[in-house]
Order: C-alpha cells, then sequence, then structure tokens
C-alpha cells in the first residue's frame, strides 16, 4: 500500500509533466525536448521566492502554510511559463517561419537546454542537493488506509495536481483556447481558415505545458533534493509516460503519468532491487508499444484523416 | 462603371521556384456566381488559397470590396466575410458535427443560434448526424459539413474547392443545388470544378485557367458552346458519365 500511495504521488508529477509534452506535440507535431529545462526552472524559480518568503523556515507560524505553498506553485509556474514561452519564440518560432527540417528543431531544443541548465548552475550554484526550507512538518501522517501512511506533502502533491489537471481538462474543451489547440492538433491549415491565430495559439500552448510543468518543479522540490540538472530523468520519464498514453492525447499523459510512477513504485514488491526502477519503467513502457504502437489512448491521434 | 467585389490583379504565386500562377487577373462581381476551370495542376487550388490568405502573392494586387487584402492572413481575412471550403473536405475528424460547425462560427464571439438551424434545415443529413465525429461520416455527408461550416461563418465570398470531388452524381447534383439555393441568398460564390459541364450550367461567368494563365474567358453559356472547352473538358465529361 505504502508503495501504491509512493507511487501516485510521484506518478501524478510526471503526469504534469508529460502534459507539456503532449501539448506541444499536438500543436507542433514536435517533441520539446527542453521541457525538462522548463520543469527544473520551476524548481528554481519557486525556491527563490518560497525561501524569500521563509527564509530558513523554523519560525513559519502554522496559518501561514497554505499560502506559501500556493505561492510556491504559483512563482514556480509563472516561472516555467515565462521561459516555455520564451523557448517558442527564440528556439523554434524562427525555425518555424523557415520551414526548417525537424532535426533542427531538435538541434536547438537540445542547446536550449542546455543553456538553461547552465544558466541555473550560473545562478543558483551546481548543488545537486539544494532543498526548500523545511516550512512545514512534511511527513506528518495524516491517516493510515489500510495500515498504510498518509503524509501530509503527499496529499499536498496529488490534491495539487489532481486539480490542475482538472482545470486543464476544462479548458480543453470548453474555452475557445482550448477550441483551437484541439482545431490546430487536427488540422493547422484549416484552423487557420476558420480564423484561429496560429501563432498565438502555439504560444499559449507552451505557456500553458508550462505553467503545469513549473507546478511539478515546485513539488518535486518539496519532496526530492535538487539542481541544475534535475531536469533531465524526471524530464525522460514524464516523455516516456506522454508516449505511454499516447502523445498528443491530453487524458494519455494524465494516465500514462499515474501508471508509469505506480509501476516503477511497485517495484521493491516483487523483490527487485530499487537501483532497478528505472529499468523496469522503461521495460514496461516498451512491452506496452510493442503491443499499442500508438500508447494506451492514442489510436484517435495515430489515425487522423 | 461598377467594380468587382473580388479584383485578383496580376498576380504571381510562386511554390520556391515553381512559378504555380503567372500573372492571373480577373474579377467576381457581387451576387455572382464565377467558375474557375482548368485541369489537374493548372493552379486552380493555388488561385482560391491565395484569396483566403493561405498563400500571399509575389506580385500582384487582390482587392476586396475595394480594400487590398494581399499580404493579409488567412486568420484575418474571415472576418472580412471570405470564406473557404478548402479542397478534399478538411473537417476536423476528431471532432463532432455541431464542432465543426462551431468551428466555423469562431470568429464570432458565440455561433448565432438561428444560422445553425438554418444550415441544419439546408443539410437535414447533419442534423441526424450532429453528435457523430465527423470523421465517421461519408465523402458527401462531410463535404456538406464543410459547406455548412463555412456559412456559419456568414460569408459574403464563398470559395468552393472541387466540392463534386469523389461524390456520386446524386450528391453532386444535390450539392449543387444549395450551391444555387446559397447563392440566391446573396452570397457570392467563386467555384473551382473539374466537373465543367456543372458549375458551367450553376455560373453566370467563367475562367479557363492552363498552366498558371487564364486562357479563356466567358459567360457559362459561352463557354459551355465553346469547341475549346468541349474538347478538352467536357470531352472527358461524357466519357467518365457514361
Ligand atoms: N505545396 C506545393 N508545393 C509545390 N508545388 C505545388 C504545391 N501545390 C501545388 N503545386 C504545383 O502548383 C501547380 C498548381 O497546382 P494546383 O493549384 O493545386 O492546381 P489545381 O488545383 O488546378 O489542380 C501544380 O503544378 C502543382 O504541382
Ligand atoms: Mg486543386
Amino acid at each position: 500500500m505504502n508503495y501504491l500511495i509512493l507511487g501516485i504521488t510521484r506518478g501524478s508529477m510526471y503526469a504534469l509533466i508529460a502534459l507539456g509534452y503532449t501539448l506541444v506535440y499536438g500543436v507542433l507535431q514536435l517533441i520539446n525536448f527542453a521541457h525538462s529545462e522548463v520543469f527544473m526552472s520551476g524548481a528554481f524559480g519557486s525556491y527563490a521566492i518560497v525561501h524569500l518568503l521563509v527564509g530558513d523556515g523554523k519560525a513559519t507560524p502554522s496559518w501561514a502554510v497554505p499560502f506559501i505553498l500556493i505561492a510556491g506553485i504559483l512563482s514556480g509556474a509563472i516561472t516555467a511559463a515565462v521561459i516555455a514561452w520564451l523557448l517558442e519564440r527564440v528556439a523554434y518560432r524562427p525555425l518555424r517561419r523557415r520551414g526548417a527540417p525537424k532535426l533542427a528543431f531538435l538541434i536547438s531544443a537540445i542547446g536550449a537546454s542546455f543553456f538553461l541548465s547552465q544558466l541555473a548552475g550560473k545562478l543558483f550554484g551546481r548543488l545537486t542537493s539544494n532543498s526548500f526550507p523545511e516550512f512545514f512538518d512534511q511527513n506528518a501522517v495524516i491517516f493510515r488506509p489500510f495500515g498504510a501512511e498518509v503524509r501530509v506533502l503527499q496529499i499536498v502533491i496529488v490534491a495539487s495536481a489532481v486539480l490542475m489537471m482538472i482545470f486543464l481538462d476544462r479548458l480543453v474543451s470548453v474555452t475557445k483556447l482550448g477550441r483551437s489547440i484541439r482545431a490546430i492538433s487536427e488540422d493547422a491549415p484549416t484552423a487557420a481558415l476558420m480564423g484561429i491565430d496560429i501563432d498565438k495559439t502555439i504560444s499559449r500552448t507552451f505557456i500553458i505545458g508550462g505553467l503545469l510543468g513549473g507546478a511539478a518543479g515546485f513539488l518535486f522540490g518539496l519532496n526530492f533534493s535538487f539542481g541544475n540538472t534535475m531536469g533531465f530523468i524526471p524530464g525522460v520519464k514524464a516523455f516516456a509516460a506522454a508516449v505511454l498514453g499516447g502523445i498528443g492525447n491530453i487524458r494519455g499523459a494524465m494516465i500514462g503519468g499515474l501508471l508509469l510512477g505506480i509501476v516503477e513504485n511497485l517495484v521493491p514488491l516483487v523483490n527487485i532491487d530499487t537501483k532497478w526502477t528505472d529499468v523496469v519503467a522503461f521495460v514496461v513502457l516498451v512491452l506496452v508499444l510493442m503491443f499499442r504502437p500508438t500508447g494506451i489512448l492514442g489510436e484517435r491521434l495515430g489515425r487522423a484523416a | 462603371m461598377s467594380e468587382g467585389l473580388l479584383q485578383v490583379q496580376d498576380i504571381e504565386v510562386r511554390y520556391g521556384a515553381i512559378r504555380a500562377l503567372k500573372g492571373v487577373s480577373f474579377e467576381v462581381y457581387e451576387g455572382e456566381v464565377v467558375a474557375l476551370l482548368g485541369a489537374n495542376g493548372a493552379g486552380k487550388t493555388t488561385t482560391q488559397k491565395t484569396v483566403s490568405g493561405m498563400l500571399q502573392p509575389a506580385i500582384g494586387q487582390i482587392l476586396f470590396d475595394g480594400e487590398r487584402i494581399d499580404g493579409i492572413p488567412a486568420h484575418k481575412l474571415i472576418s472580412m466575410g471570405i470564406c473557404h471550403v478548402p479542397e478534399g473536405r478538411r473537417v476536423f475528424p476528431r471532432m463532432t458535427v455541431h464542432e465543426n460547425l462551431e468551428m466555423g462560427a469562431f470568429r464570432f464571439k458565440r455561433p448565432d443560434a438561428q444560422l445553425l438551424e438554418h444550415v441544419l434545415e439546408l443539410f437535414p443529413r447533419l442534423r441526424e448526424r450532429i453528435k457523430q465525429h465527423a470523421g465517421t461520416l461519408s465523402g458527401g455527408e462531410q463535404q456538406m459539413l464543410a459547406i455548412g461550416r463555412a456559412l456559419m461563418g456568414k460569408p459574403r465570398l464563398l470559395l468552393l474547392d472541387e466540392p463534386s470531388m469523389g461524390l456520386a452524381p446524386l450528391i453532386v447534383k444535390q450539392i449543387f443545388d444549395i450551391v444555387r439555393e446559397i447563392n440566391s441568398s446573396g452570397v457570392t460564390v467563386l467555384i473551382v470544378e473539374q466537373n465543367a459541364a456543372q458549375a458551367l450550367a450553376l455560373a453566370n461567368r467563367g475562367y479557363v485557367l492552363e498552366t498558371g494563365e487564364i486562357v479563356l474567358t466567358g459567360t457559362g453559356r459561352e463557354l459551355l458552346a465553346d469547341d475549346r472547352v468541349r474538347a478538352a473538358y467536357l470531352g472527358e465529361e461524357i466519357a467518365a458519365v457514361s
């Protein structure tokens, strides 16, 4: 049970990051490989703000904790959204204008990744063991279903992730921006004929992906120690989760993220050393793709007429 | 002398080094149906895409209602009332029929409910399938949806690119009847067709394109009677129908 709870916690972070990959893929048919650094920038952005607010955290009154959590999420989300927006402007849009081949986008993404990661290293130091000040007792056990322990931090992470995903789901299915994103994913030239501004919508898609990824950066930072190279592993896993769910499919990214988190945390149960966690996660990915090459919910996307 | 609602003046359009249109000029007057005819690859689609802003001319200009519109991108042109039903219908396959129709009205704050009702009266088949994904419709139904979607944008000028392509004769007749009806409600129509006989029966005037140039123009009747048109386009068609 404890492992399942760990899995859900971690999986909901993967899901938030995976959404960024899948949203951008939807509108550009492009994997934004610099998204892992967008996520990283969220951790540092929120770190700066939270540190400013609570110092070393010891004197934080308990009534202030929810507000600081909200401030952390918002500052992480906003920092990452700004970075994602800039990324699209600087690294992708000029290539799009020139009709560059896909490989050029990939190289541009890798360059942007290194740049952002090194920039964070320069600004915040190259420690891999940054951690947020302890401004509340993260490990207090809230309740014990079936003998398992559910901790405060886990509830914070899962609840905020679920809230954001519900919000995104509504945004995509109800609002005009959501309609634009869907229309561009299906057929961009025709979307333009309907009056949709493609550039503007792509920009906003990066911003939404950045908001979610940055929030995940803050949540991740609360849970683990972090540094300027923190983006890589969660980034690769979230990308895998997006593929697992069916790249381009929004609900697929949510499901894929949760599933990957749960599967890799069940590893110790079957008497495999936790060193093998990552290997198991990717073996599962490969197995699923062998039987469903378009991912769990990917069928509808792959068959776009 | 009155000016055309749409004036295309000497436009040249290129795909990289390929000159697809080499100085094309024509006019469409308010209330008319004008047909653009020509063989495969003549430049008909390119012409329509340039009018709707999907492509930009390298040389020449386009006026709509007296205003220059070349250089304006497609997503802005629709707010002037230029609605394009593209070649191959291009409905959004994973959206429902209803959502597709709403997409056509994207330029408005919200879709006009009365207009939606009118479109569904025009195409009763769409009403039957309103909740279905557009990708599950037949070719004829998709064409109706594509036209209905364009109507939701309240066109002054409706661009139709080969609406009869790949459809059974009975459906083609239905669609042409509806285009006639749309036109008589005041919408100006520029229609591209390979199906010359049908298009000319409907059109007030026509232009014939050949490898990026206009080679012939006249009223529908004149073109139908023209030996060159009969040989080039109608001959094929009579053979194809029988
Ligand atoms: N995207 C494109 N890239 C390069 N050449 C194109 C493209 N689209 C059309 N062409 C060329 O432009 C010419 C006109 O094409 P088009 O306007 O589609 O003709 P039509 O609609 O009359 O069949 C053709 O020679 C075609 O090969
Ligand atoms: Mg064509």
